[in-house]
């Protein structure tokens, strides 16, 4: 008997998946990034339609500009916590920022926004209180619930009415509950039915947590995401978000218009003990963030892509998650297929992301795409026609 | 069925409706019995068993907190956890 043990059943399974010497699809090597779009892989160039680079900024001369500029005067990292090693300026101008953007009080940065969800959820759910969250959360919004002490139950995936009947089996205790959901899901691009859902937090007098990862600077007409689209954002008690999305770096945070947000400062172990973010990431979403409010015509550009792409692959005769967003899966019926098809989509030099079961519905599997405002009408064409071949 | 019938329930009640419930799932010789475990011996993954208490979240109207699910190893486990989540609703 070994430690490792456990790892031998995952060992026989890789093999038996990725044994035809297609390639990893876990472990995929880009030699060299071309740009926001584009990138060398395997000697080959491919365009990138699995990077969640929504907005494209991960190019943009603004967001490099300021980046160089705070690495220069600040230098590489922080090398440590905000709570021991201090806090820079920019931190809090970021944060500043961020509440002005989404017209609340309250801001907190993390160092990413997987520490986002795990520090919020950890902290502010405890004993005696009840976490809600949709089936098809993010694995970070789950492991936040794990290490909270809070009562943990899923309601199926967008379905409002088992939400309700939950709320009912609570009675008095849901005034201490918190139900979580996400603007756009990142495995099949669907939005939450958030009108409806603030409307029962309403009704029942719980919290309201909306991810944004997805969402931000990709839906509401100034780029805040579901919450502002669905014109709920005063029913929505907090917001989670990611900088590695849409603003093109690394990092998350969580707004809020309750002031008590800012006691996560001195409670949220995810947030004490970990280095806070770089100096030079901060400045580029400070730079992004402008460009999400004042440049909407990127918005308008993904999409035009996005409505392309959905509705191409879907007259091709791929089954596709059930409403057109930045994020486009196609399903396959089995995870071999699935594999096959991802790697002849390599080859014709298209990167997508390809995504298992449990991750992937009843057992089959994903590929799925994230389309850029970055993408040209030519690049959409070419994912197109790789796809193509496949109907 | 409503809360007020599933909190009526016995023990030997609830036994009988999961192995009901669970049967579907068997695909051998096995013969369930309240020391079969879910996982080792019928071979449930983990998308099964979301399925499986979601059919019985209905079937008892109850919400059953993943909490619970790392204490749950057997069918006993299981019908013990479901007799304490019938009588608390």
């Amino acid at each position: 008997m070994s430690i490792f043990d456990k790892f031998q059943q995952l060992v026989e399974d890789r093999k038996a998946l990725l044994g035809g010497g297609g390639g990893d699809p876990f472990n995929v090597v880009i030699n060299q990034v071309l740009s926001s779009t584009e990138a060398m892989v395997n000697g080959r160039r491919t365009i990138l339609a699995g990077t969640n680079n929504y907005l494209g900024l991960t190019f943009d001369s603004g967001c490099i500009g300021a980046a160089r500029i705070a690495l220069e005067e600040q230098g590489t990292g922080t090398t440590g916590s905000r709570m021991a090693n201090g806090t820079f300026e920019n931190h809090v101008a970021l944060e500043r920022e961020l509440a002005e953007f989404f017209h609340v009080g309250s801001a907190i940065v993390f160092s990413t926004g997987y520490l986002a969800n795990l520090g919020l959820l950890s902290t502010l759910a405890g004993q005696d209180d009840v976490i809600l969250l949709d089936a098809d959360c993010h694995a970070s919004i789950y492991d936040g619930c794990r290490m909270s002490d809070a009562e943990i139950i899923r309601f199926r995936h967008n379905n409002v009415s088992d939400l309700e009947k939950r709320l009912r089996r609570l009675g008095d205790r849901t005034s201490r509950t918190l139900i979580v959901v996400e603007g756009i899901y990142s495995m099949l691009g669907d939005r939450a039915p958030l009108k409806d859902i603030a409307d029962i937090r309403t009704k029942y007098q719980s919290f309201l947590v909306v991810d944004e990862a997805h969402s931000l600077g990709v839906l509401g007409e100034n780029g805040r995401g579901l919450a502002e689209e669905a014109g709920v954002e005063e029913k929505v008690d907090l917001i989670v978000g990611t900088f590695s999305k849409s603003l093109g770096a690394t990092g998350g945070f969580c707004v809020s218009r309750h002031p008590e947000l800012e006691m996560l400062r001195y409670t949220s172990r995810p947030y004490i003990f970990t280095a806070s973010p770089s100096p030079s990431v901060i400045a580029s979403t400070r730079t992004a963030l402008q460009i999400i409010k004042t440049h909407p015509e990127l918005r308008h550009r993904l999409w035009s892509s996005t409505t392309r792409l959905y509705e191409r692959l879907r007259d091709m005769g791929f089954i596709l998650g059930p409403e057109p967003t930045p994020v486009i899966a196609a399903l396959v019926e089995t995870k071999e297929r699935g594999v096959e098809l991802w790697s002849q989509l390599l080859e014709r030099g298209v990167y997508v992301n390809l995504v298992l079961p449990p991750a992937a519905p009843n057992g089959g599997c994903l590929l799925r795409c994230s389309v850029s405002a970055g993408h040209s009408d030519e690049q959409i064409e070419k994912i197109c026609q790789a796809f193509s071949s496949f109907s | 069925m409503d809360g007020f019938a599933a909190r009526m329930k016995s023990y030997d009640e609830i036994l009988n409706e999961v192995y009901a419930i669970l049967t579907p799932y068997v695909h051998n010789d096995l013969t369930l019995d309240e020391g079969t475990e879910l996982v080792a011996d019928i071979g449930l993954d983990s998308l099964q068993v979301m399925q499986i208490l979601l059919e019985v979240e209905d079937r008892f109207d109850i919400s059953i907190p993943l909490n619970i699910i790392p204490d749950i190893r057997t069918v006993k486990d299981f019908v013990l956890q479901l007799e304490h989540l019938t009588r608390q609703s």
